[in-house]
């Protein structure tokens, strides 16, 4: 992952949590559009197709709160013998760091669906790009609009936010799905962590409180690999990962996650016969 | 209308609006118990063209000293309620009190810096303005202008109170009360003991939709200990003077509301998105700037009951 030099970055910082979205005008001409440089740098300018039949990316037009703003990531069904997706990359264009995360899909999960939360800086457009198996890239776009969610301040509730850190939390979700097509599970796996992004300041101390986030995330089911995440400062606090997968039958399910202090996060959880 | 008229009615124009300003230089405050005196702010978002004017602001006259709670949305506004307070008294202001740290309570504070004043806020307060001071001063330069955010600096308070304060103000004493974490996560109360009114701060929100801040269940399981504060009246944060504890109905209804239906959002697993969008919408009519809070409390919410 290239490295972004962030506090370089003139982040404008426009709206706070006590702003309306609504009473911000996207004032003056559009700002540059860093897309083609970012095709460069994170994709070595490989070509891309338009990929809105293989997936959609769903975020909210207009997000509430900058700071935690939903992502879906859904990948179509298929019905012919399609290269598998192997990795999406998700690039929020107008972030300080705008590789927000490059999710690893498991060779026997068929992971149908992401879901998670990011902080939007500035109104943007999002690229999602899927690469399949056979090493083509397919690209799609939406565009938010929301702002200041990478230098808002972290936890409304300091205390609670301590007694979270280092937890990781995994959820089997109860659905239709599970009955229909056996084997297909949705879960849920969440660690409570700061993502401290680097642009918060400290009043006091005029310094930027350091960055410290969750950088990787790995997802096995018993020993196969369902899904890795490597993620930027972009994941909102205490990250969140929700998602579709087939089951193998394991009866394990296991996290590991690591952050940019080097702090390490296993847990492991049975995995129930069916929803919660 | 001839030329001559229009001329006429010109600088009638201009002589109105001339008054009209000189009279902005002071903040309207009523006096709502003896000594006891409050501005209602607008139902608003902080903006240039209010002056950040949006909260709600309490002054106390003793028997030798003056007490100001919370300090406005700008130093302008700030410096016009100072002005309000001369006008009637020459007394020397001995507290600031900010019930929490938005910036519609705090960002008039350095109209206030002064020999004799002290700051008294939340233990958490210093903290809280430490780190999100600055994000504020950015954050709202665009809705208020660089004039009206140039002049605000972040005062935090030096009389710190963990539990209750007494203040003495000279043959009246207030009572400051610090609060877990609720609507933000440094709030405090102030009670006058001679006309037992209650300044809540954001504690109360009448009229304008609460917004969380802090922890939704926490701020719902302290409502009755608001409740059984033995006070007569209170001033919201936001909202008109109200008879106490009636005062707290309509927002005890929407926290339930809001928190019921999101609690089993969460639990019936609804992803997060589609949970906020329509989250507390029996709450709609009944506030003024819905649509600017409610999902974002929504959101709020979610992320703390998923942590339950």
């Amino acid at each position: 992952m290239p490295e972004f030099a962030i506090r370089s970055v003139c982040a404008a910082i426009l709206l706070s949590a006590f702003l309306s979205p609504h009473s911000v005008s996207a004032a003056g001409p559009e700002p540059y559009d860093p897309w083609p440089g970012l095709v460069q740098d994170i994709f070595d300018s490989r070509p891309m197709e338009d990929g809105s039949n293989l997936i959609a990316l769903e975020m909210p037009t207009r997000a509430e709160d900058a700071a935690i703003v939903p992502v879906t990531l859904r990948l179509k069904p298929t019905f012919d013998a399609r290269p598998r997706v192997v990795t999406i990359t998700l690039v929020i264009d107008q972030n300080p760091a705008p590789m927000a995360a490059k999710f690893k899909l498991g060779a026997d999960a068929n992971v149908s669906e992401i879901s998670t939360r990011v902080r939007i800086n500035n109104y943007t457009n999002v690229h999602a790009v899927a690469e399949t198996s056979d090493g083509k890239l397919h690209v799609v776009q939406t565009y938010v609009k929301a702002s200041g969610g990478c230098s808002a301040p972290a936890a409304k509730n300091a205390e609670e936010a301590k007694s979270r850190l280092g937890q990781m939390r995994y959820r089997e979700f109860a659905g239709a799905q599970n009955e229909e097509k056996s084997g297909t599970r949705e879960a849920q796996v969440m660690i409570g962590h700061p993502n401290n992004s680097g642009l918060q300041m400290d009043q006091v101390s005029q310094l930027y409180i350091p960055a410290l986030y969750v950088d990787r995330l790995q997802l096995w089911q018993d020993n196969s690999p369902v899904l890795s995440v490597e993620g930027g400062i972009s994941i909102s606090e205490d990250p969140n990962i929700r998602f579709t997968y087939v089951s193998n039958g394991a009866k394990t399910f296991r996290a590991e996650a690591k952050d940019t202090d080097g702090h390490q996060f296993r847990h492991e959880w049975k995995v129930n016969g069916s929803g919660m | 209308m001839t030329s001559r008229l229009a001329m006429h009615a010109a600088l009638i124009m201009l002589a109105m609006v001339a008054s009209a300003r000189a009279q902005q230089q002071t903040l309207a405050i009523s006096e709502i118990a003896p000594g006891v005196f409050m501005h209602q702010g607008r139902i608003a978002l902080m903006s240039s063209d209010n002056d950040g004017a949006i909260a709600n602001i309490g002054v106390v006259i003793g028997e030798q000293a003056v007490a100001v709670i919370d300090t406005g949305g700008s130093v302008r506004e700030g410096r016009q309620l100072l002005a309000s307070i001369r006008a009637r008294t020459d007394k020397p202001i001995r507290y600031v009190i900010n019930t929490h740290g938005h910036p519609d309570h705090m960002f008039g504070n350095a109209a206030f810096v002064a020999d004799g004043t002290e700051f008294v806020g939340h233990i958490r307060l210093p903290q809280a303005l430490a780190a999100r001071g600055q994000y504020y001063l950015d954050a709202f330069r665009r809705s208020m202008g660089d004039a009206l955010i140039d002049d605000v600096r972040i005062v935090p308070p030096t009389r710190l109170v963990d539990g209750e304060l007494v203040l003495d103000l000279g043959g009246r004493t207030l009572i400051v009360k610090a609060w877990p974490t609720a609507h933000s996560d440094s709030d405090v109360t102030v009670f006058d003991t001679a006309t037992k009114t209650l300044f809540a701060g954001d504690l109360v929100f009448l009229r304008h939709i609460p917004v969380l801040d802090g922890s939704i269940q926490a701020w719902l399981k302290l409502l009755d200990d608001l409740a059984a504060l033995p006070a007569e009246r209170v001033v919201p944060g936001h909202g008109p003077v109200s008879d106490w504890p009636q005062a707290l109905a309509g927002e005890r209804r929407y926290l339930e509301t809001l928190a019921a239906g999101i609690r089993k959002d969460v639990i019936d697993g609804k992803p997060i998105a589609a949970a906020t969008k329509h989250a507390a919408e029996a709450e709609r009519g009944k506030w003024e700037l819905f649509d600017d809070y409610n999902v974002r409390n929504a959101t709020a919410a979610y992320s703390q009951f998923e942590w339950e």
